[in-house]
């Protein structure tokens, strides 16, 4: 299973790269155009022509293609024309904020989700089960880059404890720890949030299911304490499908994140990408387009690995 | 600001702007911790401003204007648009085509390294190189060469006379020592520079902001504000709520916005003329704005008081021609009422032969007069200007249908459709109107797209370039603005006012006639010499 998603990885980033050049291609912006900016309305046709020529968009697709891939398999990334500066760089500086800010949320919303999903489970129609599923329905149904206005509206905005979006205050000329903290607690939270409604619903509706399973009601027949029986038995084998179900959720992460780091103005790569198409700064967005391709893979590849090492059901039978 | 990118953040800050808007009126403005009520009792201050640069490498197009705090150029503009000698010496003398400058002694870059003529020849070559895909490169190719026969004087060659060179020579000076014989797509000086400048780079944040520290050992004196932080925000709303809360202590707003900040106290609202113009661009070619007749009477029928006051909420004045009002090349002569004269304008449509016919709209020999106005659909500014005009149009029998576009879609249909354009510049007359009206750039991308082709412009604009006598060339601008109004090429509506709330009592500063792009640093710009008002 494992070593069959890892032979599929090669040629799935060829189609991924490939669709993406049609698709630039394809599209009514003009590179050099966005790179003028304001003065592409100052600036002679016979400039804005060089600038094509210099970048080789003046040479067919397919020769651009193979170029830019020959440049990558070698281990150059390019030039961001939007940035001046070298892919790798701009990537590099970057990719530390966004995993900080993904990394946490992840660990935020799994801590939170199994505890409320749980609690939703184990109280089952009380109140506070109505509560949980009810917002995680909602949840489930509002937008990221929504949640996140309302968000700075409240935290920001009305009530001031928060600051609405940067990495640092805006006098700061350094990047402090505490006040990067500070920043982070608002888009953390959302991305957090916004990820994990399925896995409060999932972690409740299989804990049900497991806590009329005969090994739990036995357990408790033995006297057990109500923690154990739940924590111990009950969730134990529950979170198994779970840890699939996680590596098919990276999908829905990358593209949280880059809602969250856009509306909250975090200078990671998510954000970049948003700002990489809106400039058709094709060397950067197809850098980035690669960079999330393999996180999903490598998410799902993950989680097909952990599965293995948690089941030991799947070893033996070979089952996927 | 990059086009699409400004309308992006439109829309993914929509639901933020209704947000702050609604908070903006009900929050009290407490102050955060970081700010105080005297900006001068602290050594950081911040600007919020609306566009980030790209880079900050002068040679791809930071600043060339004379804007940048980082860097200086040759020469630097006074208040009143006069030239003062900044890493020269003194102003050289402009006459054929050699031009030397002299440069000042000791002065040394961020780094101790001395500034020499080498650094000065090496910062145009780079920008006229082609490989290195400079943005600014259209506005030097005057010059044939440069070069640095000792480390003290430099010498421009020019390929013809060129009046204008002084201006261009405000461009910032970088150290070849950092640059020479690397990729300027990717050199590291993009995003550290290194310059001469009263203020030193500190450090980027990407999408947040720039950080400066005064320069102590700045030929010119250190400045008073020891430590800047431009703090880039693109949308209007988000600026003028963090300029409320205290985190800002100046920034740069649109009229409307600025509205709030009018009678607070601390604060100062500065309304600053510009050179940056609206009008429309009518395509000379085709059937009904190629009659003069027409475009005459359009021009007429306009309400541009009513734009200045309802559009522009009062920042702005009534256009007439492409050369601002305030600055010394302005044509007194070439004016015009701020209220419409319907009734003159109708007799001219009649004598042209252009009838009232059915539904409202004239029409001559079967034609109707009728014709599309094209706005760039995220600019809304220039819709409601679009708009405007569209419904004085119609008083007089003239129809014209708008169309909300994209650049890419609008550069196509420009030689058939009239267009609301902005450009102008207050440094030169020669600046852009050289391309707007001269045949050779006939069609030449945005450049002249209405195809106007009059010898004796071509002429005028010949001249000007090439003669060096200031009392001539004011001569030879007269006229040639005075036959843009006659021709009637371009129908002018308004000049806009550049707005700047800030904090603080400060002596220093020096509000001059604007260009119409805002990175030219424009209050801002002296920065340097801004001082606490005791």
């Amino acid at each position: 299973m494992a070593a069959w998603r890892l032979a599929f990885t090669a040629p799935l980033l060829l189609v991924v790269t490939l669709g993406m050049f049609v698709l630039a291609k394809a599209s009514p912006f003009d590179p050099v155009r966005q790179y003028l900016g304001d003065r592409a309305l100052t600036t002679s046709p016979e400039i804005a022509r060089q600038i094509r020529a210099n970048w080789g968009l003046d040479r067919p697709l397919a020769e651009q293609y193979l170029t830019w891939l020959g440049n990558l398999l070698r281990g150059d990334l390019g030039e961001s024309r939007s940035m001046h500066r070298p892919v790798a760089e701009v990537i590099g500086e970057r990719l530390g904020w966004t995993l900080l800010a993904a990394g946490c949320a992840m660990v935020v919303m799994l801590a939170a989700s199994l505890v409320l999903g749980s609690l939703a489970a184990w109280r089952r129609d009380s109140w506070a089960d109505r509560l949980i599923s009810g917002t995680a329905y909602a949840n489930e149904a509002a937008p990221v880059f929504w949640t996140a206005l309302i968000v700075i509206w409240i935290f920001a905005v009305r009530l001031r404890w928060l600051p609405p979006g940067g990495l640092t205050d805006a006098a700061s000329g350094t990047v402090e720890p505490a006040d990067v903290l500070r920043h982070m607690i608002l888009p953390v939270a959302v991305l957090a949030f916004s990820q994990s409604s399925w896995l409060v619903l999932f972690v409740r509706e299989s804990l049900i299911t497991t806590l009329r399973e005969d090994f739990v009601i036995g357990a408790r027949a033995r006297g057990l304490r109500e923690r154990t029986v739940v924590v111990r038995h009950a969730l134990r084998s529950a979170l198994l499908p779970f840890i699939t179900l996680l590596g098919a959720r990276i999908p829905e992460l990358v593209t949280g994140a880059i809602l969250v780091e856009t509306v909250f103005s975090w200078p990671g790569v998510a954000s970049a990408s948003v700002q990489a198409a809106l400039a058709a700064d094709f060397p950067l967005l197809a850098a980035l387009t690669l960079l999330a391709t393999l996180a999903v893979v490598a998410g799902n590849l993950l989680a097909d690995t952990a599965y293995v090492i948690a089941d030991p059901r799947v070893r033996v039978l070979g089952v996927s | 600001m990059k086009i699409l990118r400004a309308r992006f953040v439109t829309l993914a800050r929509l639901g933020v702007v209704a947000i702050l808007g609604l908070s903006a009126s009900c929050a009290a403005p407490s102050s955060p911790g970081t700010s105080s009520s005297n900006p001068g009792t602290r050594d950081t201050f911040v600007l919020g401003l609306a566009s980030e640069p790209d880079t900050l490498n002068p040679v791809l197009g930071y600043e060339p204007d004379g804007g940048s705090l980082l860097f200086d150029g040759l020469v630097r503009r006074n208040a009143d648009l006069t030239l003062a000698p900044a890493l020269a010496e003194r102003l050289p003398d402009v006459k054929g085509t050699t031009v030397t400058f002299t440069l000042r002694q000791g002065v040394r870059f961020h780094d101790g390294t001395p500034l020499t003529s080498d650094d000065v020849a090496y910062t145009y070559q780079a920008v006229l190189d082609p490989k290195n895909n400079s943005g600014i490169r259209g506005d030097y190719t005057a010059i044939e060469s440069v070069e640095a026969p000792d480390p003290a004087t430099v010498v421009f060659h020019l390929k013809h006379p060129y009046a204008p060179i002084l201006q261009r020579a405000t461009l910032g000076i970088v150290p070849r020592r950092l640059l020479q014989g690397q990729s300027l797509d990717k050199v590291a000086f993009n995003t550290k520079p290194v310059g001469t400048g009263p203020y030193r780079f500190v450090s980027w944040t990407p999408g947040d902001k720039v950080v400066l520290e005064a320069n102590q050992s700045y030929w010119g004196g250190a400045p008073a504000i020891k430590r800047l932080v431009m703090a880039y925000s693109a949308d209007d709303n988000v600026r003028a709520t963090r300029m409320a809360a205290g985190e800002f202590d100046a920034t740069e707003l649109p009229p409307k916005a600025a509205a709030r900040f009018e009678d607070q106290v601390g604060l100062t609202v500065y309304k600053v003329p510009s050179a940056d113009y609206r009008g429309v661009m009518f395509p000379l070619d085709a059937p009904v704005t190629g009659d003069k007749a027409i475009r005459k009477a359009l021009s007429l029928a306009l309400d541009r008081s009513a734009m200045v006051g309802a559009i522009l909420a009062g920042a702005g004045r009534p256009a007439f021609g492409p050369v601002a009002p305030g600055t010394t090349w302005h044509n007194p002569a070439v004016d015009g009422t701020p209220t419409p004269d319907r009734d003159q304008a109708a007799r001219l449509l009649d004598q042209a032969g252009w009838k009232p016919g059915s539904g409202g709209v004239r029409v001559k020999d079967g034609t109707p007069a009728s014709f599309t106005l094209m706005y760039p659909a995220g600019d809304s500014l220039r819709k409601d200007l679009a708009l405007a005009v569209a419904s004085d149009a119609k008083k007089i029998g003239v129809d014209v249908r708008l169309a909300g576009l994209d650049w890419d879609a609008i550069e196509p249909r420009m030689a058939k459709d009239a267009l609301i354009m902005g450009y102008g510049s207050p440094y030169d007359p020669d600046y852009i109107n050289y391309e707007m009206f001269h045949s050779s750039f006939s069609g030449q991308g945005f450049f002249n797209p209405g195809h106007y082709k009059e010898p004796d412009v071509d002429a005028l604009l010949e001249k000007g370039r090439a003669e060096t006598d200031p009392t001539v060339r004011k001569q030879t601008y007269d006229a040639l603005q005075q036959r843009i109004r006659d021709d009637e090429v371009w129908t002018y509506l308004v000049y806009l006012q550049h707005v700047y709330v800030v904090r603080g009592k400060w002596t220093g500063i020096a509000p001059a006639v604007e260009a119409h792009e805002h990175a030219t640093g424009g209050l801002f710009r002296t920065l340097a010499e801004w001082k606490p008002a005791a």
